[in-house]
C-alpha cells in the first residue's frame, strides 16, 4: 500500500550517544558509535527534504541530541524553513548559554527527562552522579529564555509511588506539560522488565491521582499520560498507525516506522544517504509493510477498534509473540493476552532483578533475539 | 501551591494571543493552516482559523466577536457563546494565551 498522504512529524535520532544509562532506554540493544552517525550537511539536507514533502514538525532525541556540536546548526536550519523544533533531551551536559543560544536559534520547544522526583531515584536509573540538580537547573534556565517546557518522568516499579511528587515537580518547574509515560517493554526495557514492572494496584493508585492532578490544574499544567499496555484491555493506536503521518531517523540514517522498528527482525529500512526522502515514504518496504489495514489478519481484520488503535504496536506484537503482523497483546481479543498479563503479575510480585544498564558496545547476552 | 500561575477565565474583555510556541502555519502540500503547538500539531477548521486569526494581543474577546459578526452577517447571539468557548478550551489547552 502506498502511503495515504504527506507526512506531519519526524523523530531525528542524532546520535545514541547518551550521558545516561537509563535501563529502559528506547533505543536498540545494538547501539551505534559515533562514527556511524550522519553529518551536518546530511541532516540539513534531510530536515531541507523533510519540509519539502509536508513535515511540520521535528522532534530532535537521540541518545543525548546536546552532544552533538552541530545542534544550534540544525536548530538554525529547521528555524528558517519554519519547521517546529522540538528539543528531547537528558539534559545533563547543557549550560545556561547553550540554552540561551538554541532559544535564540528558534528552539520552539524543550522536553526535559526526569528518571525520579527525587535525587536518588534519577541516578539510580540514569547513574549520572548529580544529575536531578542539572535537570533542574537546565529546566529553570530554559523557562528564563522563554521555552515552553515539557518534564518527561518515565513510569516503572521504581518511582510509581512519586507520581504526585513528579506533579509537584512540573509545577514549581513553570512547566507547560507533564508526560507520565508508563515505560514501553521494548528493546532495552524489554531486557529490564522483571526488574521495571510495576503492580496491578499501583496503576490503580497512579491513574486516580493523575486524573485527579489533571482536574485539579486545569489550564494550569497539562498532563498526558501514557497507558501501561501490560496491565491494559486495549492497544494505543501506536504512532497513530504504521507509517501514518510520522517517521524516525536512526543515527546512520535509517528510516524507520518508529524508534522500536529494529526490534522487529526481517525489516529492510531504507537510508536517507542512498534515497530521496520521498522516495522512501512512498516507496519503503518496512513503511509499507503494516501501513493502512490490508495487512491485518484476525481478530483485527474484523474488529470494529481496527481504524482506533490500528491494531496496536507491531512491535510489542514481535515481542511477546514472534510475529510481528499478530494483534497486539495488550488487546483482550489477542489469544496472547492471558499470557502477557501473566507475565507482568508474575514479574511485578517477585523482587524486582539487577539492571542491564544501557550501554554502548556492550550489547548484552540475550539481546541478540530482540535486538535488529 | 507549588505554582504562580492561575488558570485564566475568558471573558468578553480578555486580550487573547497566541504564545511564541504555538504557530499557525499554512501547509503549501495540503492547501491548509495547521496550528504547531508543543508534541501536537492541529487543523482547524474554518470558523477556528478565522478567531485564532484575530488572536493578536490587542483585540478583545469582544471585538473579535463583532468583528466575526460583521464578516459572517451573523447576530452576536448566535456567535458569542461559541466564540468564548473556544477561546476557554484553547486557553485551558494553553495553546492560546490571554491578557485580562
Amino acid at each position: 500500500m502506498a502511503a495515504s498522504g504527506p507526512p506531519i512529524g519526524v523523530l531525528a535520532e542524532l546520535t545514541h550517544r547518551c550521558p545516561l544509562q537509563c535501563p529502559y532506554c528506547s533505543n536498540p540493544a545494538k547501539l551505534l558509535k559515533a562514527d556511524r552517525e550522519l553529518d551536518t550537511e546530511t541532516w540539513l539536507d534531510v530536515f531541507e527534504q523533510a519540509a519539502d514533502i509536508g513535515i511540520m514538525q521535528v522532534h530532535i532525541s537521540g541518545g543525548e541530541p546536546a552532544l552533538r556540536a552541530d545542534l544550534e546548526e540544525i536548530v538554525d536550519g529547521l528555524a528558517k524553513r519554519g519547521t517546529y523544533s522540538n528539543l528531547i533531551t537528558a539534559a545533563v551536559t547543557l549550560s545556561e548559554d547553550r540554552v540561551g543560544k538554541l532559544a535564540e536559534r528558534g528552539l520552539d520547544h524543550i522536553q526535559i527527562s526526569l528518571q525520579g522526583a527525587r535525587p536518588e531515584t534519577t541516578e539510580l536509573i540514569g547513574r549520572y552522579k548529580g544529575g536531578h540538580e542539572k535537570k533542574l537547573a537546565v529546566a529553570r534556565w530554559a523557562r528564563q529564555a522563554g521555552l515552553p517546557l515539557t518534564i518527561n518522568a518515565p513510569i516503572h516499579r521504581h518511582n510509581i509511588e512519586e507520581v504526585s511528587e513528579f506533579i509537584e515537580l512540573a509545577l514549581s518547574l513553570d512547566a507547560d506539560r507533564l508526560e507520565i509515560a508508563n515505560v514501553q517493554y521494548l528493546g532495552w526495557a524489554y531486557l529490564n522488565r522483571s526488574a521495571l514492572m510495576p503492580e496491578r494496584d499501583q496503576i490503580a493508585r497512579q491513574i486516580e491521582i493523575v486524573e485527579a492532578a489533571r482536574e485539579k490544574w486545569r489550564g494550569i499544567l497539562n498532563i498526558d499520560f501514557v497507558a501501561p499496555d501490560y496491565f491494559a484491555d486495549f492497544p494505543k493506536p501506536c504512532m497513530g498507525g504504521w507509517a501514518f503521518d510520522a517517521f524516525t531517523i536512526a543515527p546512520d540514517g535509517k528510516v524507520l516506522p518508529c524508534h522500536a522498528a529494529q526490534t522487529i527482525t526481517g525489516l529492510q529500512f531504507d537510508n536517507v544517504t542512498e534515497h530521496r526522502l520521498e522516495d522512501i515514504w512512498q516507496n519503503s518496504s518496512a513503511l509499507n509493510k503494516f501501513r493502512g489495514t490490508d495487512w491485518m489478519p484476525e481478530p483485527c481484520r474484523s474488529c470494529e477498534r481496527k481504524t482506533i488503535d490500528f491494531g496496536g504496536c507491531r512491535c510489542q506484537a514481535f515481542a511477546i509473540t514472534g510475529n510481528a503482523a499478530a494483534t497486539d497483546p495488550a488487546c483482550i481479543k489477542s489469544p496472547d493476552h492471558g499470557r502477557m498479563q501473566a507475565i507482568a503479575e508474575s514479574m511485578s510480585t517477585r523482587p524486582a532483578g539487577d539492571f542491564v544498564y544501557r550501554r554502548i558496545g556492550r550489547e548484552p547476552a540475550g539481546a541478540k533475539a530482540n535486538a535488529g | 501551591m507549588p505554582t504562580n500561575r492561575q488558570r485564566a477565565t475568558v471573558e468578553r474583555g480578555t486580550v487573547p494571543y497566541l504564545p511564541r510556541h504555538v504557530r499557525l502555519k499554512f501547509s503549501e502540500i495540503r492547501n491548509a493552516w495547521a496550528v504547531l503547538a508543543p508534541e501536537r500539531v492541529l487543523w482547524p477548521d474554518e470558523i477556528s482559523l478565522e478567531i485564532l486569526k484575530r488572536c493578536n494581543g490587542k483585540s478583545t474577546a469582544a471585538e473579535i466577536i463583532a468583528d466575526l459578526c460583521n464578516d459572517y452577517n451573523a447576530p452576536p447571539s448566535e456567535v458569542e457563546k461559541d466564540v468564548l468557548d473556544f477561546l476557554q478550551e484553547w486557553r485551558d489547552e494553553m495553546l492560546i494565551g490571554c491578557e485580562a
